[in-house]
């Protein structure tokens, strides 16, 4: 390839040029010291990327993990070193946890004092090693376009994550002699073997598959993240086979659709479950067998054979051993297999677990003061379903995945595997800026908003018309529910005395605010908040105290051993996973 | 010490199903940082590593890892495709005493006065093919090489005498014929 040398410019404008060129729209980060070379090409070079200044650098890491999953790019973070640095950590790892593709840039001391405890310095490359797909510490000025790029391109393929670039002040002031158009060179690196599929493997499926009787089908996040959406369609409609989902693979299969049976595991739905207990078949695509999703390892699928899609091969075994272990892209091997099915009926399976849909419906009573479950039944009707929403973590999440059903892929975004509360809203900016011509709300409980609700102003300043849902029952509601099942109602740490007026914060922020504390008022309200899109508008729903959600499967047991409703008897502690 | 890895809330196995002698063999890019990521993998798991060898590949771009590691043999396998999920790392094999050849060294330093303790010392040494590396009037240097139960008879022969101490490099692994390594 022919070299395009550029005289003149130092590695910061090198590295910003390639990242114009790798098509980066946004960069969210906070400045500082050791990133001030990399600050400042922003405005030297010329680019269409536009730098989102943040209130934390936690708040950075969730908009650009938003970004990316409302679009399947990567979102891009830019920090200074040690505490800037050490503050992504939590959002770092919501990405690794949930295959979220991001790149972030850290500031680094110059590389002479790395090691002497020189300002601001964090070995930021050890710190991250066990919360990336893959990291930097950039040594030579010229490796900065390889680097980046290599970056993308490991963010992006395969399973996707997390790539951090660190970048010593040195190795981003220094000139830069090198080539814009160097050449990844990953030699231990090899995404295209996911399509590359073992043909015998997705044989011995289909054989499996053809020969069962009471089937269903898992779907995860992998098979949004490689666009079977389409195959995933003509699969279930050619086998008539059920179909359930995990929490972030809400939408890969509309939840509308008639074999939809919603999202499984420890607060999915009853019918979900009771289908998995039932089985004959699991044939899972694209999700690594969460422990929230299996509950007792030894008894998920006691009875079914188990056929597991992954293109994370280490994904195999780890927590259930399937039958057939299908290496490789969903995509890809749904295309594989499709011709090698027969077309189905499975009416009795199908009316069996019908008549589960009619006993254990998701249901809430209207009496008795305001339930977050109304608020989001309401919500979801008036947009028809079709808003982006972000979420934190608690009750409020699981509720929301219960009634705020989807049925397209990239419009729910959630933590998933860290369970990062503060996520939600952060994570509906980026997803604002990534989408800005649809709604996007964020719902977030009163605890994990006031983690990184300083990120109002980046919403007021931009304009974005957020609908932020606090549904507050000034509580930390899943851990009080906790508690109160399984630790005789001893409450501990879950008070949120002290909570400020939110609609009062949102105005000293420059945003719109409303109350509703009447389950008269929701929709009204709601409406309200929808039709605003001059900016940010916070929606303070005063919620009741004490609800509880269910069903639910108590941790680490098995999913015949769901409750559908709150139980009569003293339960022992759960002795699984959290 | 090791101890068994517990990847899923299933009862960790017993101790008894601990199957020792394991080798692996990576091949990984000669990088600052490449050994700290495969061993947070180990540690991680609360596996211990027995031995370790890393030195520079024929290519020095690359470098060759070589792990002795006990410990259930399930974990085992999320390991190393743990490991070989890495960037850096290029393959990642385990092999086992059948189908590699395993070396390992050995510098055993032992407190001899008198001729008498030296010629038996000595009679050790030839038997196992071992040479005198260094010779001073109290104690020698003995260089021991081969399978590592060799190097440990020797060990536990030369204990009858005073060993001042050991050094042992941990196993090296080639796997035979035209399997890669």
């Amino acid at each position: 390839m022919a070299k395009s040398k550029t005289p003149e410019i130092d590695g910061a404008q090198a590295l910003i040029k390639t990242l114009a060129d790798l098509g980066v729209e946004y960069i969210f980060g906070y400045s500082g010291g050791a990133a001030l070379p990399i600050f400042d090409a922003l405005e030297t070079v010329e680019s269409d990327i536009k730098f989102v200044l943040t209130r934390h650098e936690q708040g950075a890491t969730h908009m650009a993990d938003g970004y990316a999953r409302a679009t399947g790019k990567p979102g891009v973070v830019l920090v200074t070193s040690g505490p800037g640095a050490g503050n992504t950590i939590t959002g770092i790892m919501t990405a690794q946890m949930d295959s979220v593709p991001m790149i972030i840039i850290t500031g680094q001391q110059v590389t002479w004092m790395l090691g002497k405890d020189a300002f601001q310095e964090a070995d930021i490359f050890g710190i991250t090693i066990p919360v990336v797909k893959h990291n930097y510490l950039v040594r030579e000025t010229n490796e900065l376009p390889r680097i980046a790029k290599e970056a993308f391109h490991i963010a992006t393929t395969g399973r996707p994550g997390p790539v951090l670039i660190d970048v010593p002040k040195n190795v981003s002031q220094s000139p830069f002699t090198g080539d814009l158009d160097a050449e990844i060179d990953l030699p231990g690196y090899r995404p295209e073997k996911g399509y590359d599929i073992d043909s015998t493997s997705i044989e011995e499926a289909a054989r499996l598959i053809n020969l069962a009787k009471k089937p269903v089908i898992l779907a995860g996040h992998g098979a949004m993240i490689s666009g079977a959406e389409g195959e995933l369609m003509e699969l279930a409609t050619k086998l008539d086979c059920p179909v359930t989902s995990t929490l972030l693979g809400k939408g890969v299969f509309p939840e509308s659709h008639p074999l939809s049976l919603g999202m499984l595991g420890m607060h999915g739905t009853a019918y979900a479950n009771k289908a998995i207990c039932e089985c004959d078949l699991i044939f899972n695509i694209g999700s690594r067998f969460d422990d929230r999703i299996i509950g007792q390892a030894d008894k998920f699928g006691a009875n079914a054979k188990i056929i597991h899609i992954d293109i994370d091969e280490a994904e195999m075994g780890k927590m259930i051993v399937p039958d057939v272990e299908v290496v490789g892209d969903a995509k890809t091997a749904l295309k594989e297999l499709l011709p090698q099915l027969e077309k189905k009926d499975n009416p009795e399976w199908l009316e069996h677990l019908n008549g589960y849909k009619k006993k254990y419906p998701l249901a809430y009573k209207k009496q008795g003061g305001l339930r977050m479950q109304q608020v989001l039944d309401e919500i979801h009707e008036l947009t028809n379903g079709d808003a982006i929403v972000t979420t934190d973590v608690g009750q409020h999440q699981m509720w929301a995945a219960q009634f705020y059903t989807n049925d397209n892929s990239f419009k729910w975004i959630s933590s998933g595997g860290a369970g990062t509360m503060g996520f939600g809203f952060p994570a509906a900016i980026g997803a604002q800026f990534a989408c800005p011509d649809q709604t996007v709300i964020a719902v977030a409980g009163d605890g994990g908003f006031q983690m990184t609700l300083c990120e109002i102003a980046t919403a007021v300043i931009h304009k974005l018309p957020i609908k932020i849902l606090v549904l507050n029952n000034h509580y930390l509601g899943m851990v009080r529910q906790w508690q109160e099942l399984f630790f005789d109602n001893r409450e501990s740490g879950v008070d949120l005395e002290g909570n400020p007026d939110f609609v009062k914060l949102a105005e000293a922020y420059g945003a719109k605010g409303i109350n509703i504390k009447r389950p008269a008022d929701v929709k009204k309200k709601l409406q309200e908040a929808l039709d605003y899109n001059e900016g940010p508008v916070l929606i303070n729903a005063e919620c009741i105290k004490t609800d509880n959600v269910f069903p639910m499967i108590p941790a680490g047991a098995a999913l015949e051993d769901m409750l559908t409703e709150p139980p009569k008897h003293k339960m022992a502690k759960p002795v699984g996973s959290t | 010490m090791s101890r068994t890895i517990t990847t899923s809330d299933k009862k960790p196995a017993p101790r008894l199903d601990l199957i020792g002698g394991h080798t692996l063999s990576m091949y990984v890019n000669n990088q600052p940082g490449v050994l700290m990521r495969i061993c947070q993998i180990f540690a991680r798991r609360a596996y211990n590593i027995d031995s370790l060898v890393v030195s520079q590949g024929r290519d020095p771009r690359f470098s060759r890892l070589t792990l002795g590691i006990s410990g259930d043999p399930a974990g085992l396998t999320q390991i190393i495709l743990q490991c070989d999920k890495l960037v850096d790392v290029i393959h990642c094999y385990e092999h086992t005493e059948g189908d590699s050849v395993v070396r390992e060294l050995a510098l055993v330093k032992v407190a001899v006065q008198g001729g008498e303790k030296r010629t038996e010392v000595l009679q050790i040494v030839e038997h196992f093919g071992g040479k005198t590396v260094d010779l001073s009037e109290s104690s020698m240097v003995i260089r021991v090489e081969g399978a590592s139960d060799k190097v440990d008879a020797a060990i536990r022969l030369l204990a009858g005498y005073e060993i001042i101490e050991t050094v042992r490099t941990g196993k090296v692994v080639m796997a035979r014929g035209e399997q890669a390594t």
